[in-house]
């Protein structure tokens, strides 16, 4: 039982007063970035588990600000730019290249530049709920798919150029081959 | 069906479960229908009772006598080059393939893929070479 009601402060003129009295939450604290698992370094070779790209071998490169991987197919082996990544839908494996040549330039290392913008979003979602009527859209569809910016095909050569440089045939094989598992073969008991 | 490994003291043996599995032992005294003594100083095995179902007899035998201590049995396992004898043996070899195909990472799984597929690649050239 509250013995002074604190009302809350309202505008005499509002047009709606709350029934109520809910202090404004305070907002916590912001969690920090997610740990990176120590099997995940610059360079290791991860195996990606979901997506567009699941299956697909790539590699590290370093982890955003946000707690995301930045990894990389590179684009010229499997087809897969540089992206990011959550760490919980990646399997490392014991696979390291060398990357200490490779510079990721600096605005390719925030999570801003991986940002879809809001417009783009709209027509991509544009272009998925067009489904019903594909069979006679007379417009061409990849038409409405946003170019890919310079600045990002710019930052994918560079980082790419500098993996590839000491690459062997095999691990190129390696890198293009996709993952998966055959009869007999149990994740659990097996070693990446 | 003449029986050929038998139990019986020098009888070498390969340890199936428990703490000492996969290891080489002998067998030192009998201790009843289930059990026996068993020692592998060079192994790694404690000189120690166990049961029969927990060890698989082997084909090598060692010449000790029963309860024999563990420096007679080291010089009659280098006499005999049991070692080397076991790992020469089809057994052991299939065991250690084993283990090493668990062992292997995933760039390792590609690369033997790689070669399975070249190795299958060449015999199948070979195969029509000779049957044309």
């Amino acid at each position: 039982f509250q013995a002074v009601r604190k009302m809350p402060k309202v505008d005499a003129r509002q047009r709606f007063y709350p029934a109520d009295h809910e202090p404004a939450r305070e907002k916590g604290p912001k969690p920090a970035p997610a740990k990176l698992r120590a099997s995940i370094t610059p360079g290791t070779v991860l195996i990606l588990l979901s997506g567009r790209f699941r299956g697909k071998r790539v590699v590290f490169l370093q982890q955003l600000p946000s707690g995301l991987l930045l990894v990389t197919g590179p684009f010229a082996v499997n087809g897969v730019p540089l992206r990011r990544v959550n760490q919980t839908n990646v399997i490392a494996t014991s696979k390291k290249l060398d990357v200490s040549r490779v510079r990721v330039p600096a605005e390719a290392a925030t999570d801003a530049f991986y940002r879809e913008p809001a417009k783009d979003k709209k027509q991509r979602l544009k272009a998925a709920n067009r489904g019903e009527g594909v069979f006679f859209a007379t417009d061409d569809i990849s038409a409405d798919k946003p170019d890919v910016p310079e600045s990002r095909k710019a930052a994918q050569k560079a980082v790419d150029e500098a993996i590839l440089a000491g690459v062997d045939d095999i691990t190129k094989a390696y890198l293009r081959a996709r993952f998966s598992l055959r009869s007999g073969q149990y994740p659990h008991e097996m070693k990446f | 069906m003449v029986f050929t490994r038998f139990v019986e003291v020098g009888r070498v043996v390969l340890i199936n479960y428990g703490p000492d599995s996969g290891k080489l032992a002998t067998i030192i005294d009998i201790v009843d229908q289930n059990k026996c003594l068993v020692d592998g100083p060079s192994t790694g095995v404690a000189r120690q009772v166990i049961s029969f179902t927990r060890i698989a007899l082997t084909d090598l035998t060692v010449k000790i006598q029963r309860n024999a201590r563990e420096k007679t049995l080291n010089k009659a396992w280098e006499e005999a080059d049991t070692l080397n004898k076991w790992e020469s043996s089809s057994w052991a070899k299939k065991l250690s393939a084993k283990k090493k195909r668990a062992s292997l990472s995933d760039f390792d799984r590609f690369k033997v893929m790689v070669a399975r597929k070249q190795k299958s690649e060449i015999l199948s050239k070979k195969m029509a070479e000779l049957e044309a």
